[in-house]
């Protein structure tokens, strides 16, 4: 008995990985060969595992760039499952390189915490839901509803904020769990449903008759998720950022996974600079010059993400709307590489 | 006499026939009167029985099987039809059935995880059954073999790597670790040499013996085992059943040992070994289970000198195997407490030492008094090791929990089916417990009904 504690502990113990020095974590990531990477402990869309125990969703994807950047493989990641309260400990402690995990970017994140955040790869928001037959178009045609919400949440303290600047009377309806707030809602009890915008999708979906329910197109408070590293490197925080403007970029110049090969033989200049036929950026990084091109080859631009995880290809069909390219109206924008 | 006896026409000279029993007591008649309806108390309570059964169980039996959904491929299959909700989406059970068994552990991996199923039941049986052969063996197998192998066999690291440890002495590196091994292995020799009764001289041969013979297996298995070529697999990577079974496996093998030597400490003469033991069951049961969790998976990592990061899966290990100990010693403190003074004073009086009175006398009384409790904290911990999906471990019901979050079923009536799903195999190992637990007390009951 005591030596299978001895053998567990001492051959475990001793198995003690190294976590990356503050400053240098590309060389660490290269030396153990691969990147760990927080992500949720399973969320539609953003960080699920499937029947095989595959991570997927467009957080998953973040990890999965990085991975095709520096490994020219996506499949080099430890995936580190953390729950909201762990996350931020697991990036300071240096269990995690990056931490993917639907996270708020706010300033305190920013900075009292000792992270940084870059870029936001998903615009998300506070949403209603509501039964389609009561013909409502808009949250301000929401006056004297009640709204089923969850307890203690920053959602119940946005509603109220929401309902009281707009001069609107509604009738907040609280519960303790998600499912009990869902299910309260499904029965009647209340008349719109409130959580993040993502989340409605998803809730929406398990209902018995989720096509006599609608989402409703407002959002009315701000939850831009995006990947988080740790203070103090700088190398390390451009890659991720990077990733992640590659893949908008690839999306911008029409760069898919299906036409990378004719694009690598582009000559239009923008494209060149991407895949890396032209100058020396990738390389500025402490990678290669094709970095860009071996993310769009594993992982897709960005739209693609999108839709494979969250949009259409997906079961959750949530619309483009804040995270449609800058282009098209919505928010996602990437500086030039040059 | 016979013949006086025949005499007498009206003597009856054959046994009279024996009557039957009066119908009402025998067969399920009788069986009805006796158990269901003796007394008007009786009846009432039959009647009421009877009224909440007939109304759930329909309900059960319908929602569960005959309404249920057994095949589909996505959600589709599980969706209301015609405005009428089917039963329990079997079909989604179905297809995640290798998340929720294997968690993320990878495909050509599995038949590594069967095979620990297959060896912990071979272990189990072995160990549990009282007429399987060289049960000495058996526990031999079970107490080292089999937490060596299986530990090998799911991470893929040489499970026996420590043996050449004491190797690095002889090439001037890694001292301390291997000074430290070299003792313990030299100190596993003597203890082999005190069992088989040797005198002082003989058992340091057998140290010595222990030593070399040690490591030099350690050499030859840690070339085997290269030879294997078993991909290592992160315990990141362990999920499901499996890991459900990992957690309350170490729990419940880890803690009654550790248990019965904190019992001791706490009812200890010796002033230090009492204080301690107080403390650390009385501060361990001072926490609920999710504390220590919290501590083992969020604050240590802060502790830990930068850049050394211990395992997460063992982390939760020591913390659930600790919690477990402190609980199991006032378990077996409740069973020493229950003997009466002079089973002790006996043992003293035929002048056995404090550890053959404990191994001899006292032990065995006393962990037989108290087996419903033992068994009682196992089955507690069986199920609290479903708090791991709190520290992100993805024990079986959390596999479950993400399985049922997936889209690709996203339909009412997908969690009550995962839940239901868990909630049978739960029942499945906890009755399973119970259930061997009362045969053993019968077994050993014996005595008290002579």
């Amino acid at each position: 008995m005591k030596k299978t504690v001895l053998a567990l502990g001492a051959a475990v113990a001793l198995a003690v990985i190294a976590a990356p020095a503050s400053a240098q974590t590309l060389k660490t990531v290269k030396d153990r060969g691969v990147v760990n990477c927080g992500v949720g402990t399973g969320l539609a869309g953003f960080s699920i595992p499937d029947n095989q125990g595959t991570w997927t969703g467009i957080d998953v994807d973040v990890c999965r760039a990085v991975a095709a950047a520096i490994f020219d493989d996506p499949k080099k990641i430890k995936f580190v499952s953390l729950s909201a309260k762990d996350r931020f400990t697991a990036l300071q402690a240096g269990e995690v390189d990056l931490l993917s995990r639907t996270t708020t970017w706010t300033l305190s994140r920013d900075t009292s915490l000792g992270f940084n955040f870059g870029v936001v790869n998903y615009y998300d928001g506070q949403g209603f839901m509501v039964r389609k037959k009561l013909g409502i178009k808009s949250s301000k045609e929401l006056a004297g509803a009640t709204v089923c919400t969850q307890q203690g949440t920053t959602t119940e303290l946005n509603l109220a904020d929401y309902f009281r600047a707009n001069n609107l009377k509604y009738e907040p309806v609280t519960f303790a769990t998600n499912d009990e707030t869902v299910k309260a809602y499904e029965s009647g009890r209340c008349d719109a449903f409130t959580t993040d915008a993502s989340g409605l999708y998803a809730e929406r979906l398990r209902l018995a008759n989720p096509e006599d329910h609608v989402v409703l197109p407002d959002i009315i408070s701000k939850e831009p998720l995006g990947p988080a590293v740790r203070h103090g490197d700088d190398q390390w925080f451009d890659i991720v950022k990077w990733a992640h403007y590659a893949m908008v970029t690839a999306e911008e110049l029409g760069v898919t996974q299906a036409n990378l090969g004719e694009m690598m033989k582009s000559s239009n200049p923008e494209i060149k600079r991407l895949v890396g036929t032209e100058g020396k950026y990738g390389e500025a990084m402490g990678l290669t010059n094709d970095w860009a091109a071996r993310i769009v080859k594993h992982v897709g631009n960005y739209g693609e993400a999108f839709e494979r995880n969250v949009g259409m290809a997906s079961r959750l069909k949530i619309a483009r709307g804040q995270n449609a390219l800058w282009t098209k109206g919505g928010l996602q924008y990437a500086p030039p590489i040059r | 006499m016979t013949s006086s006896a025949s005499s007498k026409a009206y003597v009856q000279n054959i046994p009279a026939q024996v009557l039957p029993p009066p119908a009402s007591m025998v067969g399920v008649v009788g069986w009805l009167r006796t158990n269901l309806f003796s007394s008007p108390a009786n009846i009432a309570l039959t009647v009421v029985a009877a009224l909440v059964a007939w109304w759930l169980i329909p309900g059960f039996v319908k929602f569960l099987i005959t309404d249920a959904v057994w095949t589909g491929s996505d959600r589709e299959a599980c969706l209301a039809k015609g405005g009428v909700l089917p039963g329990a989406c079997w079909a989604f059970v179905k297809d995640r059935w290798t998340f929720m068994i294997y968690g993320f552990f990878p495909v050509e991996g599995y038949w590594r995880v069967n095979l620990f199923f297959l060896l912990g039941a071979i272990g189990l049986t072995w160990m549990l059954w009282l007429n399987a052969p060289r049960r000495d063996l058996g526990l031999i197998f079970f107490l080292v073999i089999l937490p060596l192998t299986v530990y090998g066999l799911l991470s893929g690291n040489n499970p026996v790597g420590f043996l050449t440890y004491p190797m690095d002495l002889l090439a001037g590196k890694n001292v301390a670790m291997a000074g430290i091994f070299s003792v313990l292995l030299f100190l596993v020799g003597v203890f082999v040499g005190r069992i088989r009764n040797t005198s002082g001289k003989t058992s340091l041969v057998y140290g010595v013996i222990g030593l070399v013979g040690l490591t030099a297996f350690g050499f030859v298995f840690a070339k085997l085992w290269a030879g294997f070529g078993l991909s290592q697999v992160d315990t990141a990577k362990w999920g499901g059943l499996m890991v459900t079974l990992v957690v309350a496996g170490v729990g419940i093998v880890a803690s009654l040992p550790l248990g019965i030597l904190l019992a001791l400490g706490r009812r200890s003469k010796l002033p230090v070994v009492k204080f301690f033991a107080v403390m650390f069951i009385e501060f361990v049961r001072g926490v609920p289970l999710i504390t220590v969790l919290f501590m083992a998976n969020t604050m240590l990592p802060l502790f830990m000198p930068d850049g050394a990061n211990v395992d997460k899966l063992l982390r939760a290990l020591v913390g659930i195997g600790l919690f477990a100990s402190a609980y199991m010693a006032e378990v077996v403190r409740a069973g020493l407490q229950a003997l009466p003074k002079g089973q002790y004073e006996g043992a003293m009086a035929m002048g056995l030492g404090y550890w053959q009175m404990m191994r001899l006398i006292i032990l065995p009384q006393a962990l037989k008094v108290t087996i419903p409790n033992i068994v009682n904290t196992y089955i507690g911990l069986f199920k609290d090791t479903s708090l791991l999906l709190i520290v992100g471990i993805f024990d079986f019901l959390k596999a479950i929990e993400t399985a049922r979050i997936d889209p690709q079923w996203a339909a009412p009536t997908t969690s009550p089916t995962g839940y239901a799903f868990a909630a049978i195999v739960y029942f499945m190992f906890c009755y399973g417990m119970a259930s061997y637990a009362r045969m053993t007390e019968r077994r050993l009951s014996v005595a008290d009904k002579r």
